[in-house]
């Protein structure tokens, strides 16, 4: 393996600036959707007291999971001593600090008091996943950036794997936290499992490979700099195993509930009657964020092609989303039993009269304020590579590969 | 002659550490008079007393919304207006519910009951347990409400209340009374009418409200207040009793 040289992004300035241009019309519109809602209050978006968590949680959930899961590529070089992703460790910190920030923005932007953040500084309930989640947040940042410093400053690599290996146990327990969030919350039948924060933690490797590689492939193919096969289709084949864990994952979560009579109405709800949530369940998550996927993936021949895998990537991320949608939302939608040996045949509330899934439909604002959470994780990376040295000059495989002919 | 100073400088102490007494204390005593005439709580709240409710579903009437009507108007919920360009079904879906009428069907039997729904005010409380700041709390006599101060509008708290007892305020609020003040973007729920246990008033509103008698209200520690009497007489049930919540309110006949 040859030494690995580290450059900034050298792309020609108008396409560096026409890319953050683009991006900061995102980020506009983001900003300007964020000041409508908060001006205006919750009553502009499809949120209701049935439905609480909307289209910005999706989002802002599925940006902090991919963001630990990002993380990872770095430490596969440094906890476990894969030196064909050492190379890579710098790129992972940054996309998955990056994707962090995006994700809280879009996460304290949607609260009811957004000026009252510095509330949620200083007054802690040490009982709530949500107050760990602070800290395990901020720490994950502070983290990241020192195993960065000791990735990029040659007095510091001495500490490299010791930080590396904080990062890694930080980053478990931060996606344990997220999935607890829904694990912790007994009132509702979706969500009232331990087994959320492993499959939060297993989805988070899926997702944060999949835009770690569609990052990776961009930047390199706009800057001309060579990937060779070897290091992509370890990659590509990385997420393949991901994906494969989460499918596993969610067919152990359907089946444990299918075991249980008490889940019986939840299970029927999302798998068949769900509408909507059904559909993004079956269509979405499972035969386009995974099953496409895994057959492009472990293809001899379409896994292979660069296309391919792009194609693989995107379907995974959108999987992603689907999945987030059909967990945070459809596992509000479904109507909580208040009565179990009963049926609500009617409510001045919203109950769920007769089983009907509770109401929520999307306002654009909600979706705007997702997608500048998204333009604020590309802009930072992209930035960042333009000012640092955070990607090899190469990753050919005559670079990579220690066994290359 | 000496002794003649001396004496004035005694008198002089003397009138002089009384008056000071008499400013140290006296805004205190006038403050307890005004105190003691409107009736206000003189103690700090304790946990000697448990603020509970029986609703004896036998006794409601099918179509009958007086409670909430009564809880509304009590509580302000009546001023708050739909925004304007507000979809009204939707609205209907925003706008908070500190308590509702709910018309529920066994699925064995079939028997039809109709029974009033509101913070339970659990003993352990979820909604406490998830809210990162303690914007959600218990007090000490058992009372489950929410600090708008400190309320960041997180909603997590509404995510984890197993009887969907909690409301967020989606709009602008331009009318709403003192003693239930309210803030776009917080959360609130029934508070057993907190305010009335703070002045030593002894019902709730909806309790008022009810024409039927199917509320009470009391103290769940004293064995001889009217509710703990007619819990015991009575078979009655918390809703999620698997849950072990302890709720403050029970239901007979359901």
């Amino acid at each position: 393996m040859k030494k690995i040289h580290y450059r900034e992004w050298g792309i020609e300035s108008p396409r560096y600036w026409g890319l953050l241009a683009v991006l900061g019309v995102l980020l506009a519109v983001g900003g300007l959707a964020t000041l409508y809602m908060e001006h205006e209050g919750h009553w502009v978006t499809g949120m209701n007291n049935q439905i609480v968590w909307g289209v910005p949680h999706v989002f802002a959930i599925f940006l902090i999971v991919a963001a630990s899961g990002a993380l990872n590529i770095a430490a596969f070089g440094s906890v476990f001593g894969k030196k064909i992703y050492k190379s890579l460790g710098r790129l992972s910190g940054l996309l998955a600090m990056a994707l962090l920030v995006g994700g809280l923005l879009v996460l304290v932007l949607d609260l009811g008091q957004p000026s009252r953040l510095i509330v949620a500084m200083t007054t802690y309930n040490f009982k709530s996943i949500f107050a760990w989640n602070i800290y395990l947040y901020v720490g994950f940042l502070a983290i990241v950036a020192v195993y960065l410093f000791t990735m990029m400053e040659r007095k510091a690599n001495k500490y490299y794997p010791a930080a590396g290996l904080v990062a890694f146990v930080w980053r478990l327990i931060l996606t344990t936290g997220t999935g607890s969030i829904f694990g912790f919350l007994v009132a509702r039948q979706g969500y009232d499992a331990a087994l959320m924060a492993p499959m939060f933690i297993i989805m988070s490797f899926a997702y944060g490979m999949a835009i770690y590689l569609l990052v990776l492939m961009f930047t390199f193919k706009l800057d001309g700099r060579p990937i060779g096969d070897k290091l992509l289709l370890r990659l590509k084949n990385l997420l393949g195993i991901f994906v494969a864990a989460v499918f596993y994952f969610v067919v152990v979560y359907h089946l444990t509930n299918l075991y249980g009579t008490e889940n019986h109405e939840y299970e029927a709800f999302i798998l068949r009657d769900g509408g909507i949530y059904t559909t993004l369940f079956w269509v979405g998550w499972v035969l386009l964020g995974m099953l496409v996927p895994m057959g492009i993936l472990f293809h001899p021949g379409l896994g292979r092609s660069r296309g391919a895998i792009v194609a693989a990537s995107v379907l995974v991320i959108l999987g992603g989303i689907a999945a987030m949608y059909v967990i945070v939302i459809g596992g509000q939608a479904f109507p909580m039993a208040i009565f179990p040996d009963k049926i609500i045949i009617e409510s001045g509330f919203h109950d769920g009269v007769n089983g009907q899934p509770l109401h929520y439909v999307p306002s654009l604002p909600e979706f705007l304020l997702g997608l500048g959470g998204i333009a604020v994780a590309l802009t930072a990376t992209f930035v960042g590579v333009r000012l640092l040295k955070f990607l090899p000059e190469s990753l050919a495989d005559e670079v990579v590969d220690p066994h290359h002919g | 002659m000496s002794q003649k100073i001396d004496q004035e400088r005694r008198q002089f102490v003397s009138v002089a550490g009384v008056a000071a007494a008499a400013t140290a204390v006296a805004p205190g005593v006038f403050l307890l008079g005004a105190r003691a005439e409107a009736e206000p709580r003189k103690e700090p709240v304790t946990d000697k007393v448990r603020y509970g409710m029986l609703i004896d579903t036998t006794k409601c009437a099918d179509g009958c919304s007086e409670c909430v009507t009564g809880c509304e108007k009590e509580n302000g919920l009546d001023l708050l207006r739909m925004p304007e360009g507000a979809d009204p079904e939707e609205w209907d879906r925003q706008r908070p519910r500190w308590i509702r009428t709910v018309k529920v069907k066994d699925r064995l039997t079939g028997r039809v009951s109709t029974l009033p729904m509101m913070c339970q005010h659990c003993e352990y409380p979820p909604c406490t347990d998830v809210c990162p700041t303690g914007a959600s709390f218990r007090r000490a006599d058992g009372i489950v409400m929410v600090d708008r101060h400190i309320c960041i509008g997180c909603r997590y708290c509404m995510m984890a209340c197993p009887y969907k007892a909690r409301s967020f305020i989606h709009e602008n609020i331009d009318r709403q009374l003192s003693i239930a003040p309210r803030g776009k973007g917080c959360v609130e729920s029934c508070n057993f009418c907190v305010h009335r246990r703070d002045n030593g008033e002894t019902t709730t509103a909806c309790q008022d409200a009810c024409p039927h008698d199917a509320i009470v209200f009391g103290d769940l520690n004293d064995p001889n207040s009217e509710v703990s009497k007619a819990l015991r007489e009575k078979a009655n049930t918390q809703l999620r009793a698997d849950l072990k919540l302890n709720t403050g309110v029970r239901y007979r006949g359901i």
